[in-house]
């Protein structure tokens, strides 16, 4: 179902665009988590991936940003006019774009389920989360798994959600220095966000449990089992029960 | 027609330009660390600039081409020999039948390319023959080369048996052939000088951060791949701490977690991240980055937006010029 909401024309100046290097741009509605701003993000992003302009590449949707890249050299050769850079071009194109924008609104968001088996080896900074909000772990675990979470983004690394809806009781800073390995399936916990590591990869996240659901399946057409819309539910479970999901899903 | 792994040295990829499209799914673009290289590799033997090479990684790696091949080497010059005898890079080079190719050590640079003349005849994944090693996706069965791999081969392009073809009636001794002029890219191997974009948080730094960024040199430390490189040196504070929403990221973002050690995003770097940018390496001096090495040192040197694109249309320019003046070249009666 798309609904016409608003075009974005009025909020357009509460719009920043800013180079990420020569051959990117970044659209940033906001500087906060909210489902109003990520609307936006995604009908720019779903936009641009249906119909954009001569020279893009490809762009990369994010909670409140959508980051544009494109080949300088083509947008010269095609857009190219007096002493206009291709950041310049690119931004008022995509202006252009936002001038006429409609939002889409989906109608029933799909729910998924994803068990985690929290603490332990799984989850070893399960203890820092807990101390550093003045909670017991299992208090961490009780919010962490009664909330829903929309997915706002993916990204960071293959089929990695980024959620909302994390409780303000449970809100850790990300570490100092990233690890170098973190195993696939662990769930942490950065600043105010919530996610699971789909393949095993550094991250500075807080790790407080482990799926043994596979998020990343790259033979598939849609690489990725959640996308931007969905909605979350951790479902704790025991390490029996991890196991168990673990040979059948293998 | 294929080439055989003799042995994989320290780390052989297959890379080409990247998968690109996928971001949205948090899917890595990966692809070859200098990017420049394998462009060059790939136009000296007549393929396409995008298709796909042998990534070599510092030493060890040894091939053997079971059919009489065209094949060019550019990149970081890592002591290529056949027979004892080293090969010349950024040419094309005709080889014989069972001739092998191995890679002896570090004269200069970090990684080489191996491009084979018709390309590798290996499954697109996502658009893109790239190895994404951490998400075993891509290139040779999604992994690095293994001893004993068999990489078949795809179809040589019409311009490629051409070259072939006169390189071919140049052998007189020895088991392979070349010419004796080149394309002067090798410039910027052994570079030390990065020029660098101000980061989109670059402001938030502390002034002394900001300085010394611009200023002071940093080593890269072991902790370096084909992701990113951690970087030692001045440690960069902000003027406060703050918490970032995650968002897209580029090659060559230079992000500073709170450690105050910066980290380069590189081929393989994850599409969005967390931690303030106080820099972005301007593309045009990415492939140099691509050729340092843990215990190098590198300095930043900023650069305008201007002058990045600038460099950026210069570089693309070159290339085609190159193209150009390899079409042109009278390959029939040389």
């Amino acid at each position: 179902m798309v609904r016409k909401i608003q075009t974005m024309k009025k909020n357009l100046e509460e719009i920043q665009m800013k180079p990420l290097g020569e051959s990117a741009l970044t659209v940033q509605f906001g500087t906060e988590i909210s489902s109003f701003i990520n609307k936006k993000v995604k009908a720019l992003a779903t936009k641009l991936h249906s119909e954009s302009f001569s020279g893009f590449i490809e762009c990369t949707p994010a909670f409140a940003s959508v980051t544009v890249f494109f080949d300088p050299f083509i947008v010269k050769r095609t857009y190219g006019e007096n002493e206009k850079s291709s950041f310049q071009i690119v931004r008022a194109i995509l202006e252009q774009i936002l001038e006429t924008l409609v939002e889409e609104v989906e109608s029933t968001p799909r729910i998924v389920d994803i068990p985690v088996c929290y603490g332990g080896d799984f989850g070893p900074d399960l203890d820092f989360v807990a101390a550093h909000n003045q909670l017991s772990a299992d208090e961490v675990i009780h919010l962490h798994a009664s909330a829903q979470y929309p997915v706002y983004m993916i990204g960071f690394a293959p089929g990695f959600p980024y959620l909302g809806g994390l409780s303000e009781k449970i809100n850790a800073p990300r570490r100092p220095s990233p690890r170098t390995s973190i195993p696939a399936g662990s769930v942490g916990i950065a600043g105010s966000q919530t996610g699971v590591y789909p393949i095993s990869t550094p991250g500075g996240w807080q790790l407080i449990g482990r799926t043994p659901m596979a998020l990343f399946r790259p033979d598939r057409d849609q690489p990725s089992v959640l996308s931007a819309g969905d909605i979350v539910k951790f479902v704790p479970i025991t390490k029996e029960e991890y196991d168990q999901y673990q040979e059948r899903w293998q | 027609m294929s080439v055989q792994i003799i042995r994989p040295g320290l780390l052989a990829t297959i890379q080409d330009l990247g998968r690109y499209g996928f971001q949205q799914y948090g899917v890595v673009v990966g692809g070859a660390m200098d990017s420049l290289s394998l462009r060059l590799a790939n136009v000296l033997v007549g393929n396409e600039e995008g298709e796909a090479a042998i990534e070599v990684t510092m030493m060890g790696t040894s091939l053997q081409f079971n059919e009489d091949t065209l094949i060019s080497i550019t990149g970081g010059s890592l002591n290529p020999v056949i027979d004892g005898n080293p090969v010349p890079l950024w040419r094309p080079v005709f080889v014989q039948k069972n001739t092998v190719l191995s890679f002896t050590g570090c004269k200069a640079g970090c990684r080489a390319y191996v491009a084979v003349a018709g390309g590798f005849s290996i499954p697109n994944v996502m658009n893109s023959k790239s190895t994404y090693i951490r998400g075993e996706i891509g290139g040779f069965k999604g992994r690095a080369l293994q001893e004993g791999d068999l990489i078949p081969l795809g179809e040589e392009s019409s311009f490629s048996r051409k070259i072939k073809k006169v390189l071919q009636s140049k052998l007189k001794q020895g088991s392979f052939a070349s010419v004796d002029w080149y394309v002067p890219f090798e410039r910027y191997i052994n570079k030390s000088v990065v020029r660098v974009l101000k980061g989109a948080e670059f402001e938030k730094f502390s002034e002394s951060a900001q300085k010394k960024f611009f200023e002071q040199e940093f080593q890269i430390t072991p902790q370096s791949d084909r992701m990113g490189y951690r970087l030692s040196g001045a440690s960069l504070g902000l003027k406060q701490p703050f918490e970032l929403l995650s968002e897209a990221v580029a090659n060559g973002t230079i992000q500073v977690p709170s450690d105050g050690n910066p980290i380069v995003l590189l081929a393989d770097r994850q599409t969005t991240g967390g931690y303030p940018r106080i820099g972005q390496i301007a593309a045009a001096d990415l492939p140099v980055v691509a050729q340092m090495k843990p215990g190098d040192r590198v300095r930043f040197q900023e650069i305008s937006l201007y002058e990045a694109e600038q460099l950026y249309m210069k570089r693309e320019k070159e290339i085609k010029q190159i193209r150009t003046a390899l079409l042109l070249k009278k390959w029939s009666f040389e």
